[in-house]
Parts: structure tokens; C-alpha cells; sequence
């Protein structure tokens, strides 16, 4: 169970305009700016949900993100997920949850991927039997035999980002915070995403919050749908729910962006 | 405990393959040390006994000092984890189950000790087989070689708490290129890596033998070659475990208390 109340979220930026004068100017008195991401959030998401997190860009999704795994400290509000609080009891909460920030990579550069993920299951103290489950069940269901022993280096994104997914699932958690985890994939690795993710949810009641810009992942997965912009939660709901904005949209992504005109967060604000 | 080792032997493995890299810097680090004893030769030929060490107290000292060039220095650090600071990957290494200083920790010391694994053994071989004024010598017992490598570890350990000080300073600043630029060359000199801590004025020895930098690479280097022995061994070698302890909570009190302000870029 995860709730989150009134949670805020602020972060002190500097910015200078461009150019050599503004950057020796920017040595003396430097401008600082507080950027609101999060303004006074609050949902909850019970077990066993698969929650689609949708917004424009910039709108909060993965400061949420960041601090419902543990490694960000908000301004203010209240986070717990399973009774802990992620940023307080962080080293003994994060065995439960499985993180993919589809933006950067956990494996190590130079090694192969097996490496990666032996390295890993030392790190979360996972059962033989559990790890050796899991990496069979996932090499099949991701196709990643031939990814195994090649170092990540010379993976193509798509490749890398199926064990990628595969990394964060190995110790079997029982959270999975899903930062756009399809980035780069084709068709046949999203579906068989899609699919994997269906799976675990069905068969192992994992809870899923999942940021994507692709709604076809939010269609093919959510049970329902948070919408956040500018820092707020502005439409909790089913997908049903959305398709009524616009009955006759063309594609998902036009109904997107009736959704996101509907709310007035067309524009991602910095 | 096993996590943290298995962190230290995946980086063990991954820079042992950096062969030809070792190669070039044996050669360097040999040629150097080599040059460095032809000087001190010229000088001692003149005034024996105006120098604080013998010369082939120097002599080992030089030696040592090059051969764990890598595993010593304060200088070396890994451009990845100020990157990975800078630019959000972090975050990976923040939700394990893991603390990060240890993590970070083991990390750092595996990158030295392969290096250092690499390059030591043909620099030492070829420093004994050198003739006597230049060449290197045995310990003078196999108690005095124990403390060496007791003092040694005790280095490494104070010296890796040291650059973590460093990495993590960067929670504080954009960039730590301005304290790396100002620490190098500052802890070069301090820890005795131009000039042995006895050649400076009496004074300064002091102050240094008593700060971080004296519990540095100052403390095996001068046990082996004879030159601090008996219970002032003893006495820095403690030390060099007070150091290691201070440095170790100074570090992670600065990572605590910087995550709580750490922004996580990117996403
Ligand atoms: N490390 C940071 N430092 C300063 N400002 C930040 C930082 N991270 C995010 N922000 C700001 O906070 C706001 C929310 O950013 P966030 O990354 O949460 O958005 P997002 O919904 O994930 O967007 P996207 O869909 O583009 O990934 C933005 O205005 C962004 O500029
Ligand atoms: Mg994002």
C-alpha cells in the first residue's frame, strides 16, 4: 500500500542567460530560482494496481518517482509505502521495490550482462533459487540469450534496455516503479514487455506505477490513470474515463492531447 | 559485507584488463624513480651526513614509493563517480540495498589495488636487482616487513577515506575540479610524495606527522627501510588507524547529510 499526502517538492536551480559575459557575471552574485515540482500531491495506490503516472513533460512524474524509491527527501508531505517511509528507511526498503529509469543505465559498461546481474543478486542478497527462477523465467519471456555474455557496450539501446528491465527484476520486488521503461524499444520488446509486466502483476500481485509518454503501454497496461501537470494531481481515473475527453479520437496520442487540453497543461512549464 | 565484496572484486577484474596502460606506466614510474636516486646520489656524495636518512633508507623509500605509486597516491579518483554525481546516475546506486560510502568505498580501493597488482612486482624485481648504492634492500627482519604491510593496508585504507571526502563534496558544490586543483598538488607535497617528510623543516614535520597526511604512504615507506622503528611505529601506526576511523566518519556524515539536499538530475 503507498500513500502520499500533501507532498511537496521543490528544487533551488541558478540560471544565467548564454554567453560568455553572462557566465563571468554569473561568478559573482548567482541567480537562484525555486522551481516547484511537486505542489501539495496526494494518491493512493493499494496493492496489486497497475497505475498509469501520464503528464506533460516536466510536470512531476519522476521527482514522484525519485522520491517514492527513496533517493530524493521532499520539502514536505507525507510518503509511506508497506508502513516505511522511502527516504528514512531507505537501505532496508528499497530490497522490496524494482526501479527502471528508462534515461540511464544499471549495468556496467564493460562487462557482460550476466556480470551485471551476479553483481546484483550479491547486492540484494537474493536466494540461489529465486535468482536462478527469475533469470530463466526472464531470458525467455525477454529474449535475452545471446545478450547474456556480450558487455553492455555493445548492446543497441533496445537490446540493453530489455535487460535493463531484466535487472531491476531479479530479486523479485514487490513495488515496481516504471520510469519509461519502453524508451527505444521496438514493437515485438514493447509487447513482450507489455506482456511480462501483465504477468508478474497477475501472477505475483506486484504493484506497478508506470510513467510512459507512449499510450499505448498506459492502454495495454493501466487500470487507472493519475494525471499530474504543473505539480498536481489533476484527474485520478480509469482509461474509460479518459476516453470519453474524445469518443471519436484517431490515434492515443490526439486523445493525449485533448486530455492534456482539457487541463490547461498543454505547454510543459520550466 | 558480501555485497560490498563482490562490488570490490567486479571492479577488480574489470581494471586488470587494462594491460598496456600498466606497461607504460611501469616504464615511467621506474625511469622516474630511477632519475630521482641518480640526484640524491650526487647530493649524499657530497655531505653523507647532512641528509635525515641514510641513503639507502632513500633508496627504498623511492623505490616503494614507486612501485605503489597506485595504490598511495592521493590523486588518483574515478571521473565516473564525480560524473555520476553530477549528471544523476546515482540513482541506481541509491536504491540498493547498499550504503552508498561503502559501496563507493570498495570501489575505490579494487581500482588501486589493480592497478597497483599490475605495476608493482616487474619495478621491485628490477629494484633488487640492482647494485647496492641503488639497488633496493631487504627489510631488516621479517618483524619490520610485518609492519610494513600492516602499515601499508592501514595507508590504503586512510588514503581511500580520504578521496571519498573529495567525492563527496561534490553533494556540496557543481564541481569538485577546484578542490581537486588545489588538493593535489598540496597533498603530493604533505604526504611526503616529493620529498620525504624528514627533509622538511622541523617544524612543518610536526605538524604533518600529526595531520591526515602523515598517517599516509609517510608511515610503511620510512617502517620498511628502518627508518622509524620500534615504538614510534607503533605510535604511528595508531595514528594512521585514528586517521582511518576520523576520515571514514567525516565522509559519511557528509554523504548523509547530502543526500538530504542531493537533487538527482535528469529523468
Ligand atoms: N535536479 C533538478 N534540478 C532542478 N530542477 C529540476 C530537477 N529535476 C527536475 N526539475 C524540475 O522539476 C520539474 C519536474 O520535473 P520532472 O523530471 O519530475 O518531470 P517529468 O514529469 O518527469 O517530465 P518528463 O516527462 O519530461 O520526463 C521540471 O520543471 C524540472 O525542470
Ligand atoms: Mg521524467
Amino acid at each position: 500500500m503507498i500513500k502520499v499526502k500533501n507532498l511537496t517538492k521543490t528544487y533551488r536551480v541558478s540560471r544565467r542567460d548564454a554567453g560568455f559575459w553572462a557566465s563571468v557575471k554569473a561568478l559573482g552574485k548567482r541567480e537562484t530560482k525555486t522551481v516547484t515540482a511537486l505542489d501539495n500531491i496526494s494518491f493512493t495506490v493499494n496493492p496489486g494496481e497497475i497505475v498509469g503516472y501520464i503528464g506533460p513533460n516536466g510536470a512531476g512524474k519522476s521527482s514522484t518517482v525519485k522520491i517514492l524509491s527513496g533517493i530524493l527527501t521532499p520539502d514536505s508531505g507525507e510518503v509511506t509505502v508497506n508502513g516505511l517511509i522511502p527516504w528514512k528507511h531507505r537501505k532496508k526498503y528499497v530490497s522490496d521495490i524494482g526501479v527502471v529509469f528508462g534515461q540511464r543505465t544499471q549495468l556496467w559498461w564493460d562487462v557482460p550482462v550476466i556480470d551485471s546481474f551476479e553483481l546484483l543478486k550479491d547486492i540484494y542478497k537474493t536466494d540461489d533459487a529465486v535468482y536462478r527462477r527469475n533469470l530463466s523465467l526472464l531470458t525467455e519471456r525477454l529474449d535475452l540469450q545471446l545478450l547474456l555474455r556480450t558487455p553492455t557496450r555493445q548492446l543497441s539501446l533496445g537490446q540493453r534496455m530489455r535487460c535493463e528491465i531484466a535487472a531491476s527484476l531479479l530479486h523479485d520486488p514487490k513495488i515496481l516503479f516504471l520510469d519509461e521503461p519502453t524508451i527505444g524499444l521496438d514493437a515485438v520488446s514493447k509487447i513482450a514487455i507489455r506482456a511480462f509486466i501483465k504477468e508478474l502483476n497477475r501472477e505475483k500481485g506486484t504493484t506497478v506505477i508506470l510513467t510512459t509518454h507512449d499510450m499505448q503501454d498506459v492502454e495495454a497496461l493501466s487500470d487507472r490513470i493519475l494525471l499530474i501537470g504543473n505539480g498536481r494531481i489533476l484527474m485520478d481515473g480509469a482509461f474509460e474515463d479518459v476516453k470519453k475527453i474524445k469518443p471519436d479520437y484517431a490515434s492515443l496520442d490526439e486523445l493525449a492531447f485533448h486530455l492534456y487540453r482539457r487541463y490547461g497543461i498543454t505547454g510543459g512549464e520550466a | 559485507m558480501k555485497a560490498y565484496f563482490s562490488y570490490f572484486r567486479m571492479r577488480l577484474i574489470h581494471s586488470l584488463q587494462y594491460r598496456t596502460a600498466a606497461l607504460a606506466g611501469v616504464a615511467t614510474q621506474f625511469f622516474w624513480g630511477f632519475m630521482e636516486i641518480q640526484l640524491y646520489r650526487a647530493f649524499y656524495s657530497e655531505h653523507a651526513d647532512a641528509f635525515p636518512m641514510t641513503l639507502s633508507s632513500l633508496v627504498s623509500y623511492i623505490w616503494l614509493r614507486q612501485a605503489f605509486l597506485m595504490l598511495f597516491n592521493t590523486w588518483t579518483f574515478e571521473g565516473e563517480l564525480f560524473k555520476s554525481i553530477l549528471d544523476g546516475n546515482v540513482a541506481y546506486e541509491l536504491v540498493r540495498p547498499a550504503d552508498l560510502y561503502f559501496m563507493w568505498f570498495a570501489r575505490t580501493a579494487a581500482v588501486r589495488v589493480s592497478k597497483t597488482l599490475l605495476r608493482f612486482w616487474p619495478i621491485l624485481l628490477v629494484a633488487f636487482l640492482l647494485p647496492a648504492p641503488i639497488g633496493m634492500q631487504l627489510p631488516p627482519s621479517t618483524g619490520t616487513f610485518a609492519l610494513f604491510m600492516l602499515s601499508g593496508f592501514l595507508t590504503l585504507g586512510v588514503t581511500v577515506a580520504f578521496t571519498m571526502i573529495v567525492y563527496f563534496s561534490c553533494f556540496y558544490t557543481v564541481s569538485a575540479d577546484g578542490i581537486r586543483a588545489i588538493l593535489t598538488p598540496v597533498s603530493e607535497l604533505l604526504t611526503g610524495g616529493l620529498l620525504p617528510i624528514p627533509f622538511m623543516p622541523a617544524f612543518f614535520q610536526k605538524i604533518i606527522t600529526l595531520s591526515p597526511f602523515g598517517a599516509m604512504m609517510n608511515a610503511p615507506l620510512r617502517i620498511y627501510s628502518g627508518n622509524i622503528t620500534g615504538i614510534e611505529a607503533g605510535k604511528i601506526m595508531l595514528l594512521q588507524l585514528f586517521w582511518l576511523i576520523a576520515l571514514t566518519l567525516v565522509g559519511m556524515l557528509l554523504q548523509r547529510r547530502g543526500m538530504k539536499k542531493l537533487m538527482v538530475a535528469g529523468g
